[in-house]
């Protein structure tokens, strides 16, 4: 059982857990992941880490509550533990030998942008962070990005923050203003991911994203979590879950992580329903 | 005097009609009565080929003779001396090409029912018996166990035996390795599984879940921490695809995935969470035990079609001969001589057919069957909505990779040295899968086994 430290709630929908998990938090790397399990009959589902930390012995993730597993994950505070938790999973990133970077961000995918800029930036690369959100409201660590950052430009789809636009548009007009990136890394939604390589591609700009499939045992075992990377099958639990994002079929992962979306959303439903349920009851 | 029956006294199962569309176990085991008449057709040979077929070397013939007496307890504690898993065995051995091969009796009909009687002996355990006391005096030496599968619970059920204090670590959420994620329910109860791990959690085996060693902690740490050596049983997890395309169309599924989303996360079931495709028309590709397991899964997840697609003849199919049986009673259908060439999706990405070409046999290939070649023109599609690839596993090159010193052949498999299991390195020890690549339960428990005796007597030489 893996105890959770802290919860904080970032915005409507996502939350930060600092779980204990001293084995995992000793051999982390920005950019692998872990897999957890909340009961005996849920799913297990991974999660990139957030943060770690050696001496503490603690792992952060941060979840979106997009379906029924991380619905009650959500239910688990402070002083509950969860599950199951493995890892680290998956190859850390490479960010050696850059010197000016562009780290995107789209929603809940800032959670792992961050600690990607934080180390770029701490290796004395100039870095600016893109981060995307659909609202004012759910824009999630501000001032961690900033602080992580030589420039952040934060961009609304629906202008609440006074920024109009996607990151592309943002990323766009630094490249035109001569920004000069040598890397550009992107994480997020995956059409947000194909929009970010479709533009860089055209400036010759290395991308690196992290993908986040479908997948059960992360060790290689199931195959599910399969990628079409530069015409050949890769495994984003092995192989990645970092790639050259200019070499990734993204309409095959599309198609794939929309495999069990109907279900998930029904399952979603009728947890909420019985949630609400309780909660008259109670 | 021995029952001079030619044949073996049949084992109730469920009918075909009804347990396809069950997850219940299909074979329901021998009654007592049926034991006792079974076992009475031993003639007890004085040189027992039987044993020698074994690769274990269950004294067969000793425990046939409790169960002809009436003491099916004696036998199952006959049976446990050699062999950790005799639940596990007596369902999923292929028995046929082990001891029931070298059986007098099947000179002249049926050979002995050693399996079926096998499992009798450990359902009456489970059921009746007294729980064991294997109570051995530690010896103060730890060994770790890298995989809860067939080789690895076998090596640590030996060495416990022995006085080691072992410690199994096991990647995914609960031990069993391919019993629990791989090989279904209907075949093999997970209960009994369970059973078993209790059974060597009992005699003192240490069992950690969620440790994926070569990430959480290397092999070199586990040196560090006082293991005097390190067993690795961690199996041939990595999927085979044919890498034509449409493979990356959603209803595409591994065989592993399929199965594991079934049998370990038990998708099959309300209670549980894990979501799968509910097909109506499947192809399944693959020839082995694993594409029967797949294709009989799929009936009973409520497909209206199953098809295997082998590209081979049945006579060169490798799955065992009662799995085909059981599969063609349920309504598989088979495609022989026919390989897939690609598959087709629909608007939204989903799996639409599968098209195959027809195949004939040439001339025999390094594996001494004959070669299948492709039928210019001969190109026929499947209308189906999920295709399952069952076409065999690489060895999981995870802890390979992350071990200095560990040397693999050109397919993955880790090398050792026959009988010993020494792997390149020392100290470090290897059987299962991940040395032979996909093989049988059985095989992999001989090998964990003989990893057993030879880490003993390294641990010994050293102190």
């Amino acid at each position: 059982m893996f105890p959770i430290l802290k919860k904080r709630r970032l915005n409507d929908s996502m939350t930060l857990m600092v779980v204990r998990a001293p084995l995992i938090a000793r051999k982390a790397h920005a950019g692998q992941f872990i897999i957890l399990r909340v009961n005996e009959q849920g799913e297990r589902i991974p999660l990139t880490i957030a943060d770690y930390d050696r001496e503490q012995g603690t792992v952060t993730i941060i979840y979106q509550i997009v379906g029924k597993t991380t619905l009650l994950l959500d239910q688990l505070n402070e002083g509950d533990s969860i599950l199951d938790f493995v890892g680290p999973l998956g190859k850390p990133s490479h960010l050696e030998g850059y010197q000016n970077a562009a780290v995107i961000g789209g929603g809940a995918g800032c959670a792992i942008a961050y600690p990607q800029a934080k180390t770029l930036h701490a290796r004395g690369a100039k870095v600016d962070i893109i981060a995307g959100f659909r609202t004012k409201d759910l824009i999630i660590l501000e001032d961690e990005m900033r602080a992580a950052s030589d420039r952040l430009f934060l961009m609304t789809d629906d202008g609440s923050n006074g920024h109009k636009g996607f990151v592309t548009d943002a990323l766009k007009k630094n490249i035109e203003a001569g920004a000069g990136y040598d890397l550009v890394v992107a994480i997020g939604p995956l059409v947000m991911m194909r929009a970010v390589c479709n533009l860089t591609k055209k400036y010759g700009i290395k991308t690196i994203i992290s993908m986040n499939p479908i997948m059960i045992d992360g060790t290689g075992m199931c195959g599910g979590c399969r990628l079409t990377v530069g015409g050949k099958t890769r495994f984003a639990c092995v192989d990645g879950p970092d790639f050259d994002g200019q070499e990734v079929d993204f309409d095959e992962a599309i198609r794939r992580s929309r495999t069990y979306s109907e279900m998930e959303r029904k399952s979603a439903q009728e947890f909420k329903c019985r949630l609400l349920e309780e909660a008259k009851n109670a | 005097m021995p029952d001079m029956n030619p044949h073996k006294t049949p084992m109730p199962e469920q009918a075909p009609e009804v347990r396809s569309k069950n997850f219940d176990e299909v074979a329901l085991g021998y009654t007592e009565e049926l034991a006792k008449r079974e076992a009475a057709r031993c003639l007890h040979c004085k040189n027992q080929p039987c044993v020698g077929g074994c690769p274990v070397g269950v004294h067969i013939p000793d425990f046939i003779r409790s169960i002809a007496q009436g003491d099916a307890e004696g036998a199952y504690h006959t049976i446990r001396l050699t062999n950790s898993l005799p639940a596990v065995c007596g369902r999923v051995c292929p028995q046929e090409n082990q001891c029931e091969k070298n059986c007098v009796r099947g000179r002249r009909g049926d050979p002995v029912g050693i399996g079926r009687l096998e499992r009798f002996a450990a359902d009456w355990h489970m059921k009746h018996g007294r729980d064991e006391q294997y109570k051995v005096e530690k010896n103060g030496h730890k060994v770790a166990v890298v995989g809860s599968g067939p080789a690895g619970l076998t090596c640590a059920g030996d060495l416990a035996a022995m006085g080691y204090s072992v410690t199994v670590f096991e990647a995914l959420h609960a031990a069993g390795g391919v019993l629990m994620y791989g090989i279904p329910q209907f075949r093999l109860p997970k209960e009994i599984v369970q059973r078993e791990i209790d059974s060597l959690r009992r005699q003192g085996v240490k069992i950690e879940t969620d440790m994926v060693i070569g990430k959480v902690l290397s092999v070199d740490e586990l040196f560090e921490n006082a293991f005097e050596a390190v067993f690795i049983g961690t199996g041939a997890g990595l999927p085979r695809f044919m890498n034509i395309p449409g493979e990356g169309l959603v209803g595409v599924y591994s065989a592993n995935e399929f199965l594991t989303r079934v049998n370990l996360m038990k998708a099959y079931r309300q209670d549980y969470d894990t979501p799968i495709l509910k097909p109506k028309k499947v192809a399944v590709v693959g020839g082995g035990n694993v594409t029967m397991d797949a294709a009989r899964t799929a009936l009973r997840l409520g497909a209206e079609t199953v098809s295997v697609v082998y590209r081979r003849a049945e006579e060169q199919m490798p799955a065992r001969r009662e799995e085909v049986h059981h599969a063609k009673e349920e309504g598989v259908i088979f495609d022989f001589l026919s390989n897939p060439v690609k598959i087709h999706g629909d608007e939204n990405g989903r799996v639409a057919s599968i098209e195959c070409i027809h195949m004939k046999l040439g001339e025999p290939d390094s594996s001494g069957r004959r070669r299948p070649i492709p039928i210019e023109g001969s190109n026929f599609s499947l209308p189906v909505d999920c295709v399952v690839m069952a076409i065999g596993n690489s060895p999981n090159p995870l802890i390979r990779s992350a071990t200095k010193g560990l040397e693999a052949n050109e397919r993955g498999c880790i090398v050792v040295k026959d009988n010993t299991m020494e792997t390149t390195r020392e100290g470090v020890y290897a059987a299962g899968d991940a040395v032979s690549g996909a093989a049988t339960v059985i095989l992999a428990m001989g090998g964990g086994k003989d990893a057993a005796k030879s880490i003993d007597r390294y641990i010994r030489a050293k102190s």
